[in-house]
């Protein structure tokens, strides 16, 4: 079973790369286009705010979860994001359960630091009392279905759920419910380089033939907010500047898409 | 991040200091480790950090060999007494993103195809951390396996880029990572006393495309200073112990 499992995957990275060789992707895409990209919010009711998104055949949903807490002693005056990623058994045959391995860590301290570092939640809007209390907000990321490019379809997913989330002030008896505070709309856009190659949302077969990637993310006002290169590859000067230049015209893109939400 | 309450810049200098391009005092000793096949003690500024090498050797648990290369390993540890609030012991988020991060720069300068079915294990205990201890451990690190006789491609030498007070500084220390606007980690990989391609690079914060070509510039600049410091600190270790020989051979 083994034997013939790696077998496949070495036919399918051949195919991959013969097909990069003619300037080509497996599934017809320009190097630089996404899958199709759905969203849809709201999709669960018991949470805060919630959304379901895909790309392509990868569906994540992220679900927001709010509750008074403690501020951290350094920002009284702050509400905290709290984000975690599972990547359940049910997304991938590879996924196993048990505690989170350094793919999940990784994949919610990206999504996390795009949010958080485009000061994207005004988290000044979140104290109920200085120093003594503040709203948490958790951004819990579930993958569903992992046909590649999780990280772009968690951070899509999760600045979609913030989008719709309505802080439960009632259920606590603080005061009305109000829709929670974004100001901003960081997107993340993942490359995946092969060879000598850079495509933008990689596919599962695509990520077969390599596990190099680098993710850019930006904010409205096409500022770099995050940036995290991951795999063992070396990357030239040129070829990092070509990528980040591609990613804020591709974020310029998907932003369109939240923008409806 | 804000940088409101407290100035980071005051008048064209920083709090300790320094210039922006300067780096904090680096002190580097090759060889400090006994039973380690290789190891590197390196303080930056505050950073006081020992990488050590174990390897090739034989991976366990076994079933993790893998027969065609060998497999690197690479543990960025925090002391529970580096920092200021006790750290918990034991792997968090934080560490564990860094630890693989981390070898994936390094994995990709070592030669690992030459030791099929062994391991190669980096250990890296920070004793005290200030702002930039990833790239203190890397820089390390690169000693520490060259130390060990670990065939490489090049080496690594590794420094952060900071946004504060709407400047971007070189090596930033607490201060500046704390209340500053953006923190850029980068290493490089060097070759032939060159800088060839990128091999780590994350960023949290904000700045600008124009900024962050500003940014890339003075890392590289900041890199090679310290890849000088490694060199020199891996002859000195060396040309001691067979200084005579050497004279001989001239």
């Amino acid at each position: 079973m083994k034997l013939n499992d790696d077998i496949i995957l070495d036919i399918r990275r051949d195919y991959v790369l013969g097909k990069l060789r003619d300037g080509e992707r497996i599934d017809g895409r320009a190097f630089d286009e996404y899958r199709n990209i759905e969203i849809e919010t709201g999709i669960i009711e018991k949470a805060e705010g919630s959304a379901l998104v895909s790309i392509g055949n990868t569906q994540v949903i992220v679900g927001i979860k709010m509750q008074p807490g403690e501020p951290f002693p350094d920002t009284p005056d702050k509400g905290i994001i709290i984000t975690n990623a599972e990547l359940v058994p049910l997304a991938s045959p590879t996924f196993e359960p048990g505690p989170p391995d350094e793919n999940s860590v990784e994949l919610a301290r990206v999504v996390d630091r795009g949010i958080r570092e485009s000061e994207a939640v005004d988290l000044s809007k979140l104290v109920i009392e200085e120093g003594e209390k503040v709203w948490l907000v958790f951004i819990d990321i579930h993958a569903l279905d992992d046909d590649g490019n999780l990280m772009d379809a968690s951070s899509l997913a999760a600045i979609s759920a913030l989008l719709t989330t309505i802080v439960p002030a009632e259920r606590f008896d603080i005061g009305e419910d109000f829709p929670l505070p974004v100001r901003d709309l960081p997107v993340s856009i993942t490359t995946q380089m092969i060879g000598t190659h850079g495509v933008v949302d990689p596919c599962k077969d695509e990520e077969y033939a390599s596990k190099n990637f680098i993710t850019i993310t930006t904010d409205s006002e096409d500022n770099i907010v995050a940036i995290q290169k991951s795999g063992s590859y070396l990357m030239s000067e040129k070829m990092l500047m070509e990528i980040i230049d591609t990613s804020i015209r591709k974020a310029k893109e998907n932003r369109k898409l939240l923008k409806e939400v | 991040m804000s940088s409101e309450e407290i100035k980071l810049i005051v008048d064209g200098k920083r709090l300790d200091g320094r210039r922006f391009e300067d780096l904090r005092p680096i002190k580097m000793k090759v060889g400090v480790l006994k039973r380690a096949d290789g190891s590197c003690y390196l303080e930056m500024g505050k950073n006081k950090v020992v990488a050590a090498v174990f390897g090739p050797r034989e991976v366990h648990p076994r079933h993790l060999a893998d027969p065609t290369k060998a497999v690197v390993r690479y543990r960025y540890n925090m002391a529970p007494f580096s920092v200021e609030e006790r750290k918990r012991p034991g792997p968090d988020r934080r560490s564990v993103e860094i630890s693989k991060v981390s070898r994936e720069a390094i994995e990709a300068t070592v030669m690992k195809e030459l030791f099929p079915r062994s391991g190669i294990d980096i250990f890296v205990e920070v004793l005290q951390a200030d702002a930039g201890s990833r790239t203190a451990c890397l820089n390390a690190s690169s000693v520490a396996l060259v130390d060990a006789g670990v065939p490489m491609k090049g080496m690594i030498s590794s420094v952060a880029v900071a946004k504060v007070d709407d400047v971007l500084v070189v090596d930033p220390m607490k201060e500046e990572d704390n209340y500053g606007q953006a923190d850029i980690p980068f290493a490089f990989f060097i070759r032939n006393d060159r800088i060839e391609s990128i091999a780590l690079l994350q960023m949290d914060g904000r700045v600008s495309r124009d900024e962050f070509v500003k940014a890339l510039e003075m890392a590289k600049r900041g890199a090679m200073k310290i890849y000088e410091m490694q060199k020199e600190a891996i002859k000195t270790r060396y040309i001691i112990e067979s200084g005579e020989e050497v004279n001989e051979v001239e």
